[in-house]
């Protein structure tokens, strides 16, 4: 089974989102890139399928030179090689573009992704590279099992979930529950340093989305506090000041 | 030239949720000079359907294949681009749902459209620009982005528009489209929901318990003030991954973000990854024994108590409230 997983590199979930002083970009002065959380449900599962059904495991990409920690980290959890599509990844369509490229000459069993990276959250390049490829893609899958060439997993949708089967190739963004994701040990840090990473240029690509500027919610005023004693007139605040009940 | 609008439903009926996704269509058709016109795949009861009229839709297409009761995704994007193609829609609006993501990703290729999530107010839209405002960083900012291509695909999160409702009914126009069998592919073998309760994203009203509820078996609790406030329940993601409660109920940055009218939270301390799901909410309520904790600062009201104490006082307010 040949299995590649899409990897994004984000600022780590206990950042304190700043931005430049022209609010055009974010301010990475100070914040820890790690591999996108929802990516690692997505690797941790691959590496599962790889050692149960005798696979490879490549990852992939999409970023600049310094996302290069990241990807020795994906390699150190168990990938056995990488690639990185050398180019800024600009939005959901761009990078979709890049994957899709690479990955219509290399003949994949499974494609999987994080459903989202908690950067900017697009939820939508999983979509756009089955499109890409005419494939169908599963999102996002809190389940994925594969026999042989049958694929049993499970969606999760508002309130519930659906139990999907379907053939491979496919491609499946991923979330928790799907597994307990690994951490690096000594000694996959110590290899990791040694497998190939792959360096390519990106093809020439569309780009339809146009940041232009960012910005932070308003701090809240203050906490108006109502004594545990007299908790009812939390309700009645609710009703009559809030009008929200 | 037209905004089209993809309505959801669940249980045989529009809901309640696509309602709020029609204003807004029919809003943003108004800024574009045109009309806002809406499509429902699958089993929904037909007398539904003029009546998203009062949400500013003039029409709605209706494609009520059998093969269509449940999601299918390749069918989903083929009935939906159908419907943009006949209906030449330049904007197409969906809400910001696990499946409506799954049809903009693959539309917005098949369309050749720029698309947006997480919107959360209508476009600004000039002449020659057209740009919405989403929340990025899973909450923590905003982003204003420019929709650069002449389609837009646009998801718009919970609270995004104030609906006013006004008369009229809109007309209802059957569209069935030739599926090929790779469209079918994917589609569920079964669906497993809890029926009669709320989604989480969609509520209004939202209850949540982290750790502080101390085991499932004191859910009631939570459950009881939910119920009497007409709330969906919700909760912090320890407590999903200790199999408390069921995932879909995890919010956060690593679950889901809402932003209804009120979040409760009792026994959640307010760690930035669970900020980052709910900040958006209007107002936010915390009980929390400890008064340090983190949540107190985002939020409009507070008590420093113990839940076990808290949550079946508010219940009874709540219910004297109701009568
Ligand atoms: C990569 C990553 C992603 C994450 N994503 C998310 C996410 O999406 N969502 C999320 O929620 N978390 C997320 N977390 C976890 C987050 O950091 C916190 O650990 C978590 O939110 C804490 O959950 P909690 O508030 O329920 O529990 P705790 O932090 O243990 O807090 C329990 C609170 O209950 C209070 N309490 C206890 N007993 C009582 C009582 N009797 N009455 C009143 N109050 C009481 C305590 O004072 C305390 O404040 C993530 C963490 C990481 C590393």
């Amino acid at each position: 089974m040949k299995i590649l997983v899409c990897i994004s590199n984000v600022p780590d979930t206990t950042t304190k989102i700043a931005f430049t002083s022209d609010n055009k970009a974010l301010n990475t002065a100070g914040v820890q890139f790690v591999i996108n959380p929802y990516d690692e449900y997505a690797l941790t599962r691959a590496l599962e399928l790889k050692e149960a059904n005798a696979g490879t495991l490549t990852v992939l990409h999409v970023g600049e030179a310094d996302a290069e920690p990241t990807i020795r980290k994906a390699l150190a959890i168990g990938a056995d090689d990488a690639i990185r599509i050398n180019a800024k990844p600009t939005d959901g369509f761009f990078v979709a573009q890049q994957i899709a490229h690479h990955a219509k000459s290399a003949d994949y069993d499974l494609i999987l992704m994080g459903k989202e990276s908690v950067d900017y959250n697009g939820f939508q390049v999983h979509g756009m590279v089955a499109e890409l490829l005419g494939i169908t893609a599963i999102t996002p899958a809190i389940k994925l099992e594969v026999t042989g060439h049958a694929a049993n997993l499970e969606r999760e949708i508002e309130g519930g979930k659906e139990v999907i089967t379907a053939e491979l190739p496919l491609i499946v963004s991923c979330q928790q529950p799907m597994c307990e994701p690994r951490i690096p040990n000594m000694r996959g840090i110590m290899t990791a340093r040694t497998k190939p990473l792959q360096i390519l240029e990106p093809v020439s690509a569309d780009v339809k989305t146009q940041y232009e500027s960012f910005s932070l919610p308003e701090k809240k005023v203050g906490v108006k506090m109502i004594d545990a004693a007299n908790a009812e007139e939390l309700i009645r605040l609710l009703r009559n000041e809030a009008k929200v009940i | 030239m037209s905004v089209l609008v993809l309505l959801e439903g669940a249980d045989g009926h529009v809901k309640k949720s696509s309602f709020e996704t029609a204003y807004y269509g029919s809003q943003v058709a108004a800024q574009l000079g045109t009309t806002a016109i809406g499509l429902v795949i699958g089993e929904i009861n037909p007398a539904d359907l003029p009546v998203m009229g009062r949400y500013g839709l003039k029409k709605v297409f209706y494609n009520n294949d059998s093969q269509l009761k449940d999601f299918v995704p390749g069918a989903y994007v083929s009935v939906t681009a159908k419907a943009a193609e006949l209906t030449g829609a330049t904007v197409i609006i969906l809400p910001n749902s696990n499946t409506a993501a799954a049809i903009g990703s693959r539309l917005a290729v098949r369309l050749n459209a720029s698309l947006a999530s997480n919107v959360i107010a209508l476009p600004e839209v000039t002449d020659t620009t057209f740009k919405v405002k989403q929340t990025v960083f899973s909450g923590k900012a905003f982003a204003d982005v420019l929709l650069t291509n002449d389609r837009k695909i646009i998801a718009v999160k919970k609270n995004a528009v104030e609906v006013v409702e006004q008369e009229g009914a809109a007309e209802v126009e059957a569209l069935m489209v030739d599926l090929e069998n790779t469209d079918l592919i994917g589609k569920p073998k079964e669906t497993i929901k809890a029926t009669g309760k709320l989604p989480v994203a969609e509520a209004d009203i939202v209850v949540s318990g982290g750790r502080g509820l101390r085991g499932p078996e004191n859910w009631h609790l939570l459950e009881n003030l939910a119920d009497a406030l007409g709330a969906a329940t919700a909760c912090s993601k320890p407590v999903a991954d200790a199999g408390w409660r069921p995932h879909h109920e995890h919010v956060g940055q690593t679950g889901i973000t809402i932003s209804p009218n009120l979040y409760i939270a009792a026994g959640i301390s307010g760690a930035i990854q669970h900020l980052a799901g709910v900040n958006s909410s209007k107002v936010i309520v915390v009980i929390n024994k400890d008064p340090e904790a983190p949540f107190f600062k985002a939020a409009d009201y507070g008590i420093v108590g113990d839940l076990f104490d808290v949550l079946p006082k508010l219940t009874e307010a709540a219910k004297a409230l109701s009568q």
